[in-house]
């Protein structure tokens, strides 16, 4: 069938409704063994490692079969355009909610930085924590008045995290390169930029597993270090999870656009792909700022 | 007008909630008598907004009534298809709005002089400063500036009679017409200090001090409980705040400072105690502290509470013992007694190994118990 | 090009049967079905725990429970009530109507629409296990309240996690949901429906998912960051580390406060259908309570520390956290005020939903009023933790929640089935249910100001009269849904069927399709003129 028409008979029928599905259910399946595995594996209850794994392999296949259910879909121009419409607001939406979700952790940070620390220290109109503080100067970095997790050094932001930042915006850089490719149906082009960004990607995780490594070795800056600990842990390890996260899908898309799955007017996949991209990206800088450099 | 409109409010709803509920003043329907300026502020804003909020239900249920009534289908009414292009229907929308604005600006206003009253914790060298500690299920009152320091603990039914729940052990004494400065913390959980009578309540925060404060004008017992969920007996964990003249104060105040250093001279003693001092002394403990969960007969409550009669933990290693009396078990209800004396914790120690049939024989000393106090904490690190 | 078209033909009209129709669909119909079949079975569970609640507290004394058992009970209770009863109530009813309401084929996304859907059983199968480890030997039960607050959530044993991962299974469940219905509003309307033609309930789902999915990722990240604190030795909420036990409150509440305004929502929209079709008069101010209910959302996000006026705030923040609570009352009151005006001069009858509609406007400007009474921070002082905001939530979150959707039910049940329920049984069930609400909760107000803390498995004498009546209500209340749910079941297994017009005075695109409705909704694009 060629692909005009194509997209002629998507654009003229009816909203595509798909048939009755196995995959929410396994999805559901998939995900609740997820958390009843760590549930019972952070208690130290071995059986939940064997339920985690199990559900890794599930979720791992079920990803494999849904969306490759849902590129058969879009190959065989199921769906028209108000489809398509639905799926980028959909993924626009959800993309919003992980904006939320970060800035929960951005709020904490502020919160325990600007009140949290001053009330601490005997600060402001409620000054009568010292009472319980007596010598603790509350200055950020601190790992709190009982210092827990003992001495640390705070992490640099002209070391590595720069260089990071310089990648993650070359790599915004590359995937739209990569997207201009498409639009002008150059395959090389596209392949080529989807190569470097996935290559950014990775190495980015590199560095930062790189630094962790670097911090809990030389700097005794760990999970455990107070609330300076916490915190950079918790935005950082999120915000390198998500990376990871794009970086596999954009492996995922690299290897549709190797198969010539995108045609200019056409491409939703790619797309949601770009948009995480840069979303992660925006993060990293909000990150670079107020993590590294404040 | 203003006041006019306060003391109406007042009577309208005073009324209304007489007529609803029984109107006995033992089983109360409203804020107990208010027993400082605080708290009086407070009950009059209180029954400001109570006031205002009776009257606007008033008005919308009569309206509601009203409409219900006479614009029935049964009735025959047509409905009025062109209502919203009445004079009502075009300028309802912005005489609502404005007229809610007005109620609410007035209600937040009329709060503003109170708000700044109860927030503004007065400075100066003559504020009592008491440091109110939460524990779980306890509660340490520390008169800073004094140096003494009161526990008091809930009391089971059998002393407490009608007021179980609401009486303690040790009240929390103070003085009239001074101004009290309360510095709250915590050492584990979350709790709030409440004396419905002070009209207010502050969260106890482990690690941070918040600070309330009350001049107290009446004196009297008055009793409140804990108000912040703070585990299995967030119920047991009563406030009795007994208000005494300020000389019946400084006598109590002198009287508690003896006892406290007879007691401290006691507990440094090199004295060797006999099995019998250390198992009264235990026992005495035990039922203030340990009973509420453990029960007097050291049965427990299985299986959230544990019988300690016949208890491994109890009749293994003195070691082991201590080890859960000071440190608590994670995760449990068992919290830390760490607090406790050396000389408590060791005839807590021997009463346990000798009561209810737990014949170990063992005699603890204060002297064993400091130097186990050593180990554990070097052991845990 | 036309064996595409043909396929797609016969697929629409394949309709699936047995197992495959129930677990793997893609019909916004059969979704909502599930929806509303799991919402009751939750309504009965988060009952039986209050019953067991207010058994306990009928006197003085520890009788029934443990206090441990009571405290994880309650916190069972509203979980289930709130993420396992009303939300999947009213986002069953979302799945029903919308289609319906806006002329489209069906959900805008019908696999996540199932996906939403299966969370949710997952999610309350975790919740029912936190609640059942504890006897399993998994440590200690949560006796924390549905508000988790740390240090109290750190101490308690695995169950804990389970809770944890119960909600984030029940959060994502909500964000998927509500990205379908935010998604499908905004695309699958008819054409010709512009958003200011777009009927009532919709809006308020509008308004209502977008609040959720900008809330709930913040719960997901606080109950996270309290499983760190739990397992991997992190200070978020631990003094002693620099942090503070507050931060995980304002996580809490920044989620908490909307989360009260996504339950009155939806109820609202459903309420905002029912006076207008028995006063036989259109909604009075149709755009006003559009505004009113984006407004309500706006402020409602900015609000949140009003639970926690006795964290010690500073006279600042304490003062614009009160005026800014106290405001919601104008776009709250503009919604009631738009009800009683559509009421007014109509043409009333008053059928099961109206009754309820007509209750709900009194019950909940009460609720409402009480509101206002705790925003008011000085005399929040006295009222906060007490049995005083026990009363003024159960008469927001029944009036305002549970309510409206019973009375969506009985207004939709024949639309939805095609029989019509017996009007003289649904009168009884009004009656009762009110009664027992009234008792049950009004004594409470009493039992707070009198200076009853919450969260109490024991009292004092003092407190015995009211607790009494409330208890005595409750048994009332609660048997008035066995009424219920038999109403339900009879109706849909050999009621009366429907004529058409079910309701004389009902508008809209919803109306015009058979009653039940086909299988797939508009297959053809109503146009509206
Ligand atoms: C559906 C749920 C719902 C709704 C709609 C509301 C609505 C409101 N709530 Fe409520 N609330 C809860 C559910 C809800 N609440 C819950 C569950 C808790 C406890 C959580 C916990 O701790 O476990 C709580 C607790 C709670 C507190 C904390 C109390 C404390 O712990 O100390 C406060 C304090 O400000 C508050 C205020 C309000 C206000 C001002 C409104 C307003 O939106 C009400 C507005 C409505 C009206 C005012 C009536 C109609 C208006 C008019 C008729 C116009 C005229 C009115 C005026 C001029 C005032 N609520
Ligand atoms: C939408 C939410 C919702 C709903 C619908 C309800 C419904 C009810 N709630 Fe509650 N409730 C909350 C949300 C809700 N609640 C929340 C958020 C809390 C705070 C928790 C906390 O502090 O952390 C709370 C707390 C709470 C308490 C306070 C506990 C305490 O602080 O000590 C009480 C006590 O009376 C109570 C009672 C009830 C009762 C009697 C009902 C009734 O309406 C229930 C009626 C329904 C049924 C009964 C089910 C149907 C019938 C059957 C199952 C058949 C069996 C019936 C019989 C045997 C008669 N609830
Ligand atoms: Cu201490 Cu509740
Ligand atoms: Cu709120």
């Amino acid at each position: 069938m060629d692909p005009e028409e194509t997209k002629m008979s998507a654009e003229h029928a009816a909203y595509y409704i798909p048939q009755p599905s196995p995959w929410p259910l396994v999805a559901t399946a998939a995900a609740f063994g997820l958390l009843l595995g760590t549930a019972l594996a952070v208690n130290g209850v071995a059986a939940g490692n064997y339920v985690l794994v199990t559900a890794l392999g599930v979720f791992a296949f079920l990803l494999y079969a849904w969306f490759g259910e849902v590129i058969r879909e879009s190959l065989n121009g199921h769906y028209n355009e108000k489809v398509d419409r639905s799926f980028r607001q959909g993924m626009f939406w959800f993309i919003a909610s992980e904006v939320f979700f970060f800035l929960a952790f951005f709020g904490s940070l502020f919160y325990l930085r600007m009140i949290a620390l001053p009330w601490l220290g005997g600060e402001g109109y409620l000054g009568a924590s010292q009472l319980l503080h007596e010598g603790f100067a509350a200055h950020w970095p601190t790992s709190g008045p009982a210092a827990v997790g003992g001495a640390f050094t705070p992490m640099g932001a002209w070391g590595i995290p720069a260089l990071n930042t310089a990648i993650l915006l070359t790599s915004g850089a590359t995937i739209t390169w990569a997207h201009w490719g498409l639009k002008m149906e150059r395959r090389g082009h596209l392949v080529w930029g989807l190569v470097a960004t996935v290559a950014l990607g990775l190495l980015f995780v590199a560095l930062q597993a790189y630094e962790y490594h670097e911090a809990y070795t030389h700097l005794n800056l760990t999970l455990r270090s107070g609330i300076y600990g916490s915190t950079f842990y918790l935005l950082t390890g999120f915000h390198g999870f998500h990376v990871t996260v794009g970086a596999i899908m954009l492996l995922a898309i690299l290897g549709r656009s190797l198969r010539g799955h995108f045609k200019p007017a056409n491409h939703f996949g790619f797309e949601a792909v770009a948009w995480y991209w840069h979303f992660v990206d925006v993060v990293w800088l909000g990150l670079f700022v107020f993590v590294y450099l404040l | 007008m203003a006041e006019k409109l306060k003391d109406w409010a007042a009577r309208v709803s005073g009324t209304l909630l007489l007529a609803s509920g029984p109107a006995s003043a033992e089983y109360g329907v409203n804020f107990p008598p208010p027993i400082s300026e605080g708290a009086r502020q407070i009950y009059d804003v209180h029954m400001l907004t109570l006031g205002i909020a009776t009257v606007l239900m008033v008005i919308v249920t009569a309206i509601v009534a009203y409409s219900v009534w006479a614009h029935r289908k049964s009735r025959g009414f047509e409905a009025d298809a062109r209502f919203h292009e009445t004079w009502f229907g075009r300028w309802g929308w912005t005489a609502v709005p404005m007229l809610v604005l007005g109620i609410d600006l007035s209600i937040a206003s009329s709060a503003q002089t109170t708000l700044e009253q109860v927030w503004n914790v007065p400075e100066g060298a003559d504020l009592l400063d008491v440091k109110v500690t939460g524990h779980q299920w306890w509660w340490e009152y520390d008169y800073i500036d004094h140096g003494i320091k009161v526990e008091s603990r809930a009391t089971m039914p059998e002393q407490a009679g009608d007021n179980y729940l609401r009486d303690v052990d040790h009240p929390l004494v103070l003085p009239t017409g001074r101004k009290i400065r309360f510095l709250h913390t915590s050492t584990d959980v979350l709790h709030a200090f409440w004396v419905p009578a002070l009209a207010f309540k502050k969260d106890a925060i482990p690690g941070y001090v918040t600070e309330t404060w009350a001049e107290i004008e009446q004196e009297g017992l008055f009793r409140g409980q804990c108000a912040e969920l703070c585990g299995t007996w967030h119920s047991r964990m009563p406030i009795v705040v007994k208000a005494v003249s300020p000389g019946e104060f400084d006598e109590w105040v002198a009287a508690r400072r003896a006892s406290m250093e007879a007691a401290a001279a006691e507990a440094a003693s090199d004295k060797e105690w006999t099995r019998d001092e250390l198992f009264a002394r235990g026992e005495q403990t035990y039922n203030t502290v340990c009973a509420a969960c453990h029960q007097v007969n050291g049965e427990g409550l299985p299986p959230a509470f544990p019988a300690l009669k016949g208890s491994p933990v109890v009749l293994g290693p003195i070691q082991g013992h201590l080890d859960v009396i000071v440190n608590g078990r994670p995760g449990t209800a068992m919290q830390a007694f760490g607090q406790l004396s050396d000389l408590d914790i060791a005839a807590l120690t021997t009463f346990e190994r000798n009561a209810w049939g737990n014949e170990t024989g063992d005699v603890i000393q204060p002297q064993a118990v400091a130097a186990l106090r050593g180990e554990t904490r070097s052991a845990s690190r | 090009m036309s064996t595409t078209a043909a396929v797609l033909e016969a697929e629409h009209h394949a309709r699936p049967t047995g197992f495959r129709r129930w677990l793997f669909s893609t019909n916004h119909k059969d979704i909502g079905t599930l929806y509303l079949t799991f919402a009751l079975i939750m309504l009965f569970l988060g009952g039986i725990s209050a019953m067991l609640i207010r058994a306990e507290l009928f006197m003085p004394g520890l009788q029934l429970l443990d206090p441990d058992l009571y405290n994880n009970l309650i916190t069972n209770h509203a979980l289930l009530m709130i993420f396992g009863a009303v939300m999947p109530a009213a986002a069953g009813m979302a799945n029903w109507m919308i289609p319906l309401m806006i002329g489209a084929p069906d959900m805008a996304l019908p696999r996540m629409n199932n996906l939403s859907f299966w969370l949710l059983p997952a999610g309350a199968t975790m919740l029912i296990l936190s609640f059942v480890v504890p006897f399993f030997g998994g440590g200690s039960q949560i006796n924390t309240g549905w508000t988790l607050y740390p240090p109290l959530s750190t101490q308690v044993g695995m169950a804990m996690d389970f809770l944890i991962f119960a909600l984030h299974l029940m959060g994502i469940s909500s964000i998927l949901a509500s990205i379908n219905i935010i998604v499908t509003l905004l695309n699958m309307r008819a054409p010709g429906m512009t958003l200011m033609k777009m009927p009532i309930f919709c809006w308020a789902w509008l308004v209502t998912a977008f609040l959720l999915i900008l809330v709930m990722p913040v719960l997901a990240g606080g109950i996270t960051m309290l499983l760190f604190d739990r397992h991997f030795g992190t200070s978020f909420f631990n003094a002693a580390g620099g942090g503070d036990p507050v931060l995980f409150q304002h996580l809490f509440w920044f989620f908490g406060h909307p989360e009260v305004y996504i339950l009155l929502l939806p109820a609202f929209g459903i309420v905002a259908h029912i006076i207008p079709t028995f006063a036989r008069k259109p909604l009075f101010g149709y755009k006003v309570v559009v505004g009113s209910l984006l407004g309500v959302a706006t402020l409602g996000m900015v609000v949140w520390a009003h639970h926690q006026y006795t964290i010690g705030m500073s006279l600042a923040a304490v003062q614009y956290f009160m005026i800014g609570t106290i405001l919601i009352s104008i776009p709250v009151g503009l919604i009631v005020f738009s009800f009683i005006a559509t009421m007014w001069r109509g043409s009333m009858t008053f059928e099961t939903p109206m009754l309820f509609a007509v209750a709900i406007i009194l019950t909940f400007t009460f609720g409402g009023l009480s509101g206002i009474m705790l925003a008011v921070v000085p005399a929040d002082m006295q009222y906060h933790d007490s049995m005083f905001v026990v009363a003024h939530f159960h008469y927001v979150l029944l009036p305002g929640a549970v309510f409206g959707l019973l009375a969506g039910v009985f207004y939709w049940l024949p639309k939805w089935t095609g029989r019509m329920y017996d009007e003289r049984l649904g009168k009884i069930f009004f009656w009762t249910n009110m009664v027992g609400f009234n008792l049950t909760f009004f004594p409470q107000h009493f039992l707070g100001l009198a200076g009853m803390p919450r969260r109490i498995a024991d009292y004092n004498m003092i407190f015995t009269e009211f607790n009494v009546v409330s208890s005595v209500g409750a048994l009332l209340f609660g048997a008035s849904f066995l009424l219920f749910a038999y109403i339900v079941v009879q109706t849909v297994r050999n009621g009366k069927r429907v004529e058409e017009p079910v309701w004389e005075g009902a508008r809209g695109l919803e109306w015009q399709l058979p009653s039940p409705p086909p299988f797939h909704s508009w297959e053809k694009s109503p146009v509206l003129t």
